[in-house]
Formats: structure tokens, C-alpha cells, sequence
């Protein structure tokens, strides 16, 4: 389970995140929505300790990310995250970009890492592509990749950033199609994201943040289609107008 | 009467001295490579750390990197001298142009490291990676491409700087030529087969480096 209690971040002095408030269930698929700027890919980057914070709590499994007693690269293998930008290790083939972290961090052997990293590829549909490098894959392809170096490390929580954002639109489906599957496997996951659509069928929940609080909480039918706060209310309203690409 | 010198022209003999000298070339420029190479990336490193340490470093390679190398080799030469550190040409030589190849490789590494994405160092992070373990797996080898063409440039300047070693008395190939040349008189021979033999070690190191470009482009 994820506790956020009262996360309080700044940008010198600008606030982002002003007092969150939230928990993410084990099992769940929470949805973040929000204008640009309301704070929920920092509120993500908080969760895995990317980001310092300045106030509050964020306690992952019992453990408090922000604590510097707490080790968190050990903390880290619990919470996959995936950015926008795909971020494949351009160097590496596919299957080294995914068999690196289970080597190197988890101390797996080669041959474990390699075999690990061929069933993460295989389960996210890139099997075929485990000798490309990330330059002769599709940003779709990449992005999978990134899901699979991810789930590599056997993670209990999957934190996705905006992950279809800067996608080519015909592309963002086999992204999708991915997340789904991981859902379908129970897997914990947090999902800032833009595509309502995306939200309003698959999310246990969605939370919609605005100007760096939690606004509105609650299943998708609650949020999306009967929201009860007038930002909400505009917010929808304005996203729905537009366009399918950025959906 | 007249006075005769002996082996006043070339002679075959002279082919075995220059090719000591080369010997000796080659030599200094691979010891001074190396240990400038290796101090280098340490140097480099450390200068990304943090701005105090890049200060702290600042003066070693401001020096190093403006004063002229003949310069350098005298000096050192004179202080290691008045300090009774007492060495062969060989090891002042080695130590004046690995120090050189320290300061400018520095500054390669550093700005090869600082050209890495940082969305890369995050991914590598937010995998359970520690500092260490993503400077090794992923800055590294991302510098290493984009600091091997100025690298190999600074490489082929030091085979070249190394003919300047003869002013501490390692008789390298340029001081073996100059020594032949004072007493043949063969200035143009010498000369153009010293530069042959220049760009002879030279070329292959370029092109190399150019075929290995290729090789790792991203």
C-alpha cells in the first residue's frame, strides 16, 4: 500500500504540490488526471524518491520514501516507473536494456538476467526483438521495452508517467493494450495520464488534481461522467473537446 | 693537415639509433596516454561531482592546458631536479605529457558526461541503480561515444608533444633525428623521414578511432 499524507513540494518558490492526500490500494489502478502543471507527474516522481519533497509523508509498504535512514535504491525495486520519453539505454540491445538491472542491482547471474529479461520481452509482445537496438525499434516498441526493463525487477507497484504523451497516435494502442494485461495480472498501478478514455475504462479509481491538491476522488463513474466539483466539471469539459491525438 | 670525421654522411648504423629513437617514441607516447587517459576520467569525473571540487581543480587544468608543453618539460624537469627526486629523462618525459593528457582529458570526460540525458541517469536511478552503479552501466559508456573523437584528437597531439621530451634529454625519434642532422648535415632527408615516420604511428590511430565511430554511433 501506498500512503501519501500531506506531500508538500516546492519549486523554489513556487508550489506544486500544496498538502496531497491519498492512498493507493494494493491491487488498485489509480488514474491522475489534471491540467499541465497541477502536479501529478511530481507527485509520481515523489512516490519512487526521484523528486525531494518538502513536507509530509510518503510510506510505501510500512517504509517512508523521504527518511534518509531509508534505503532507497533497495526501496526502488519495489516501485517500477515509466516516463513519458521512452528512455531505453540507447547502447544496450533490447534484451540488455531489460537483463541490466537484474544483474547489476539484484546481482542475478547472466544467464538468470538474460532468461528474466527474455520473459519480461516475450510478456510485453517484443520477444522477436530481443537483439534491436532501441534506434531500430517504434516508440511504441521503446516504450514496451521500458515496461518490461521495469517489471524486470519484479516490482509490487507500477508508477506510469504520461506514457502514451509522446507517442505517435497509432501507436498508443499496443501501449494500452500492455497496461491492461498488467492489470488483468493484478498488478498495482499508478497512471498520471491525459486520455480519459484510457481512465474511464480501466481505472479502479481516479483522482483528479488540480493546482496541486486532490480536487476529486472516486471510481471512474464518479469522476468522469458525474463529476461533482465545478474545476473538474471544466477540466473534462475542456479535454474532451480535444483532439484525438493527444488523447 | 686536415681533419676527417668519422661517419661523417648516413650510414646503415644510423637506421638502428633512429630506430631506438622510435622505440622510444612510441614508448612515451603509449605510458603517457595511458596514465593521463586513466587520470583523466577520475579528473573528469570528479569535476562534474561539484562545483567546489570543480573549483578545487580549476588551476591544475587551467595550467596544464595553457602553458606550452616545452614549457612544462623544462620546468618540471628543473623542479623535480632541485628537489632531489632525481629520475630518468624517460620518467620526466612521461610525467610532464601524462600530466597534459590528464588536464585535457578531463575535460573531455567531463563534457562527454555532462552530454548524457539526464532522462537516462533517472531511469537507471528509479531502477535501483546507486550512483556508482549508473555512472559504470550508463554515463560512462553514453560519454564514451560522444568523448572518443576529441579524445583520439588529444592522443594524436600527444604523439606529436612527445617530440618536445628531447629538451630533458630523452633521445625519443625527433632528438635522435636532430642529433643525426648536426652531424650529417641531411636536414631534408631527416626532416621528411622523421614526419613520415610521424604520420606513420599517426594515421593508423585515426583511422582506427574513425572505423570505431562508426561502429558504436547510436
Amino acid at each position: 500500500m501506498i500512503e501519501i499524507r500531506d506531500v508538500r513540494k516546492t519549486f523554489g518558490i513556487l508550489a506544486v504540490l500544496k498538502g496531497i492526500n491519498l492512498d493507493v490500494n494494493k491491487g488498485e489502478l489509480l488514474c491522475l488526471i489534471g491540467a499541465s502543471g497541477s502536479g501529478k507527474s511530481t507527485l509520481l516522481q515523489c512516490i519512487n524518491g526521484l523528486e525531494p519533497i518538502q513536507g509530509g509523508e510518503i510510506v510505501v509498504d510500512g517504509i517512508s520514501v523521504h527518511d534518509p535512514k531509508t534505503n532507497i535504491n533497495m526501496l526502488r525495486r519495489k516501485l517500477g516507473i515509466v516516463f513519458q520519453q521512452y528512455n531505453a539505454f540507447p547502447h544496450l540491445t533490447a534484451l540488455e536494456n531489460v537483463a541490466l538491472a537484474p544483474r547489476v542491482v539484484a546481482k542475478r547471474s547472466r544467464k538468470e538476467a538474460r532468461a528474466l529479461a527474455q520473459k519480461h520481452l516475450d510478456h510485453v509482445g517484443l520477444g522477436n526483438k530481443a537483439d534491436s537496438l532501441p534506434s531500430q525499434m517504434s516508440g511504441g516498441q521503446q516504450q514496451r521495452l521500458a515496461i518490461a526493463r521495469a517489471l524486470a525487477m519484479e516490482p509490487s507497484y507500477m508508477l506510469f508517467d504520461e506514457v502514451t504523451s509522446a507517442l505517435d497516435p497509432e501507436l498508443v494502442g499496443e501501449v494500452l493494450e500492455t497496461m491492461r494485461l498488467l492489470k488483468s495480472e493484478g498488478m498495482t498501478m499508478v497512471v498520471v495520464t491525459h486520455d480519459i478514455n484510457f481512465a474511464r475504462e480501466s481505472a479502479d479509481r481516479v483522482a483528479f488534481l488540480h493546482q496541486g491538491e486532490v480536487c476529486e476522488i472516486g471510481t471512474a463513474e464518479e469522476v468522469i461522467d458525474n463529476p461533482q466539483k465545478e474545476q473538474t466539471q471544466k477540466f473534462l469539459r475542456r479535454e474532451k473537446r480535444r483532439p484525438l491525438e493527444v488523447a | 693537415m686536415q681533419f676527417q670525421f668519422a661517419n661523417q654522411g648516413l650510414a646503415w648504423s644510423d637506421a638502428y639509433f633512429l630506430a631506438q629513437g622510435l622505440v622510444n617514441t612510441v614508448r612515451l607516447a603509449v605510458t603517457a596516454t595511458i596514465i593521463g587517459t586513466l587520470a583523466g576520467i577520475v579528473l573528469g569525473w570528479v569535476r562534474t561531482v561539484s562545483v567546489t571540487m570543480r573549483i578545487a581543480t580549476s588551476p591544475f587544468i587551467d595550467i596544464l592546458r595553457s602553458v606550452p608543453m616545452i614549457i612544462q618539460l623544462i620546468l618540471a624537469n628543473s623542479f623535480l631536479s632541485i628537489l632531489g627526486l632525481g629520475a630518468s629523462p624517460f620518467w620526466f618525459g612521461t610525467v610532464a605529457l601524462s600530466a597534459w593528457m590528464a588536464a585535457v582529458t578531463a575535460e573531455v570526460v567531463r563534457a562527454g558526461l555532462l552530454s548524457v540525458p539526464v532522462q537516462y541517469r533517472k531511469s537507471a536511478r528509479s531502477l535501483g541503480m546507486n550512483g556508482f552503479q549508473e555512472l559504470v552501466h550508463i554515463s560512462m559508456p553514453l560519454a564514451f561515444r560522444t568523448a572518443l573523437t576529441p579524445w583520439i584528437g588529444l592522443v594524436l597531439s600527444l604523439i606529436k608533444d612527445s617530440a618536445l621530451a628531447g629538451v630533458v634529454g630523452y633521445v625519443e625519434y625527433m632528438r635522435a633525428t636532430q642529433i643525426l642532422i648536426t652531424r650529417t648535415h641531411e636536414t631534408w632527408l631527416l626532416l621528411i623521414g622523421a614526419g613520415l615516420f610521424y604520420f606513420i604511428i599517426c594515421y593508423p590511430v585515426s583511422r582506427y578511432s574513425r572505423r570505431l565511430e562508426r561502429k558504436i554511433v547510436v
